[in-house]
């Protein structure tokens, strides 16, 4: 069995072999998760659209090296939220934000921030596959380029090929690194995506719904990777499917209306939710 | 069930599969609009195919030209080796002639027979003979164009039958072309001076060189200046301005740009390049700028379309990876934006090319007798050049003009498909 302690683990970066991903143990690592340490810590950040309020006064704390899932009905805000930790909002001309997101305790949206320097260490991974429609080679090596992480040359074939083999999509292209993105079927672009995102060396990888367009067994190999990941990244997922939070998440937050309701671990969650919207969105009630 | 009870309660019924007068109503109505539609395309299609054939029919004359070939003695004395410009080539011509006939001596039947031939074949022989000098002493041959009248004697586009009052050749003259004709000394090979010709008071000698290298020109200038100009511009807006009131006024500004008449541009281009900035007249430098002024809206117009029709997807997976505003733009947005942004280029660089209004007023319309060294120089253009010679009275220019028609016809099918061709090309899904 792998030894997958996270006690023991927390704050180094930890290898573990490739086996046995599926059955990796959840209830163990959920069970110990209190003992993370705060990766992002977000307080009163309420959002607006123009005159529309869309988040309330959320505040959270999400775990370094967990999966966090925001689960909620469409139109909570959860994904609005996501896209606060990254500042992607700030390229939405009507959108303000207010309040405090630290990150290892640096406001984000202090001034002295820039924001291009904050999104190579929170990368995004979105809804649908987005590839750059350049060859794979190129679509990792585009971050790690405009950053000035490396030169062209070995050092950029290591990245490349690290990245895609962290993103577990290396021995399907290999052969095939400068042939368009594009061309690759609509899981591996999302894996390559996630490639992309890892490429510029982030602590925190936020996903947007990364599998509400891809099929089944494409969704499988996103969510094992998913799992594979948090041994190095802090990961945020917003997803509409229950099963998926369950599946990937150690901790797990519901949206309801621009409020952030409850969060607590998944497991406990969903077995045992405190509030009453809580429950019934579980249930399958609403949303 | 109740549809069966229903049924047997009223077998007249039809049953649902059966049509009534309504639907065939409406089938009716399809079908008819179906008509409507292909009697318009064919109406169109039409119009067009009698336009241009009728403009292919005018030009057919000029595809070709008549030349004549003399033998020409050119003596010792009578050109100065060390400055072959200077001979007196007329004179020469003329005793070649002479030689062919003899009878000839008149002053007016002289004067007469001098009309058949072109007044350019002295400078074709004085560029012959400059080109080599060793000619000089020797006999050789020559060919050149016939007149207006020759050619036009030669292309049947004179009446022999007409009484000699009603036609611009006398019967001498018939005589005489009909003499060099059994002498084999008349041919119609293809008409390469149309092209490499500047323009000419004779017909015979008149070609559009001046007018294509002015047209380069100021294409060239036009797609130097709004190129630039119209892609920031556009991408400023597009990208970075903010929404706002004054960019709306803006947006409005530049869709009111496009649809302002040329003749208006010509107009600002008169007061503002050559009163103001006193700039050459009929300089292709200032037909460009005008005309970059007419193109610049469609380069905006069709910019911000490409722009707007990259995927947000995109711009969100540069931003994603920590890409700034301006990397976003310059290495995903603006390259895929790219083959549209081009297309409308093109398009709009074709309009331009057609332009001749804006032309007029600045002068590009001035008689012209050779191509432009520079884009300072003067110059006519493609379209002013039908201008001009559509309002010459020389029978020779009525073809000539649809052949420079069928020639700016040509260029701009060949910019539209390759246009077209590359909107295909480059044409992505997402």
């Amino acid at each position: 069995m792998t030894t997958l302690d996270t006690t023991e683990a927390s704050g180094m970066i930890m290898t573990k072999t490739a086996e046995d991903t599926g059955t990796l143990a959840k209830t163990a690592t959920a069970a110990r998760a209190g003992e993370h340490e705060t990766k992002i810590s977000a307080s009163a950040v309420s959002v607006f659209y123009g005159e529309k309020q869309a988040l309330f006064d959320v505040t959270i704390d999400i775990p370094a090296r967990q999966v966090m899932a925001f689960i909620g009905p469409s139109g909570c805000g959860k994904s609005t939220f996501l896209r606060c930790i990254n500042r992607m909002n700030d390229t939405i001309d009507i959108c303000s934000v207010k309040g405090k997101i630290e990150i290892d305790g640096a406001n984000i949206y202090d001034p002295k921030i820039d924001p291009v320097l904050l999104r190579a260490r929170v990368g995004m991974v979105f809804q649908k596959p987005n590839p750059f429609p350049k060859s794979i080679y190129d679509n990792i090596a585009y971050g790690p380029r405009i950053h000035g992480v490396a030169k062209a040359g070995s050092a950029m074939d290591e990245i490349v090929e690290t990245s895609l083999q962290r993103a577990g999509l290396w021995n399907e292209v290999k052969d095939r690194l400068h042939e368009p993105g594009t061309g690759l079927s609509g899981g591996q672009q999302q894996r390559l995506c996630i490639a992309r995102a890892i490429a510029v060396n982030p602590d925190v990888i936020l996903m947007d719904e990364p599998c509400s367009a891809l099929d089944p067994i494409a969704t499988a190999k996103v969510e094992e990777l998913i799992d594979e990941l948090r041994t190095r990244y802090t990961i945020v997922i917003v997803t509409h499917s229950m099963q998926q939070a369950a599946r990937v998440s150690q901790k797990a937050a519901f949206f309801h209306l621009g409020n952030l309701i409850e969060v607590d671990e998944t497991d406990r969650m969903f077995t045992n939710p405190t509030d009453q919207r809580t429950q019934d969105y579980i249930t399958g009630r609403f949303g | 069930m109740s549809d069966t009870t229903a049924q047997s309660g009223k077998p007249k019924e039809r049953a649902w599969y059966e049509p009534d007068a309504k639907l065939s109503r409406r089938h009716a109505a399809d079908r008819r609009l179906r008509i409507y539609g292909i009697a318009a395309i064919v109406f169109a299609l039409s119009m067009l195919a009698t336009l241009v054939g009728t403009i292919a029919i005018t030009a057919a004359p000029a595809v070709t030209q008549t030349m004549v070939t003399l033998e020409v003695e050119v003596p010792e004395g009578a050109v100065d080796p060390s400055d072959p410009r200077g001979g007196s080539y007329q004179k020469i011509l003329n005793e070649s002639v002479a030689r062919i006939f003899p009878e000839v001596d008149t002053p007016r039947e002289l004067r007469e027979l001098r009309q058949i031939f072109s007044n350019g074949g002295q400078y074709a022989l004085r560029d012959k003979v400059v080109a080599d000098p060793s000619l000089i002493g020797r006999t050789f041959e020559i060919t050149f164009p016939l007149s207006d009248i020759g050619d036009q004697l030669h292309k049947g586009e004179i009446d022999r039958n007409l009484p000699p009052d009603y036609r611009r050749v006398s019967d001498q003259q018939i005589g005489w072309y009909d003499r060099l004709v059994a002498q084999d000394r008349i041919s119609a090979p293809f008409n390469w001076g149309l092209i490499f010709n500047a323009d000419s008071r004779f017909p015979e000698l008149a070609g559009l060189w001046g007018a294509l290298v002015g047209s380069f020109y100021a294409l060239l200038i036009c797609f130097l200046v709004s190129f630039p100009v119209g892609i920031s511009a556009a991408v400023y807006l597009e990208e970075f301005a903010p929404k706002n009131r004054l960019t709306d006024l803006i947006e409005v500004n530049i869709n009111n740009l496009a649809a302002v008449p040329s003749i208006v541009f010509g107009l600002l281009g008169l007061a503002v390049f050559l009163n103001f900035f006193g700039m050459p007249r009929s300089a292709p430098i200032v037909g460009g700028l005008v005309l970059s002024l007419m193109t610049l809206p469609t380069i905006i117009i069709a910019t911000r379309a490409a722009l707007k029709a990259v995927p947000p997807s995109i711009r969100e997976a540069a931003i994603g990876v920590g890409a700034s505003k301006m990397q976003t733009v310059g290495h995903h947005v603006l390259p895929l934006a790219m083959p549209g942004i081009l297309t409308g280029t093109i398009i709009g660089l074709a309009q331009a090319l057609g332009e001749t209004a804006p032309l007029l007023l600045i002068g590009m319309n001035a008689f012209i007798t050779a191509a432009p060294d520079s884009m300072f120089n003067p110059s006519t253009a493609l379209p002013t050049q039908i201008y001009i010679w559509a309002d010459s009275p020389e029978r020779g220019f009525t073809s000539r003009t649809s052949a420079a028609i069928i020639v700016l016809l040509g260029f701009l099918v060949c910019m539209n498909a390759i246009a077209i061709y590359m909107r295909k090309r480059f044409e992505r899904r997402w």
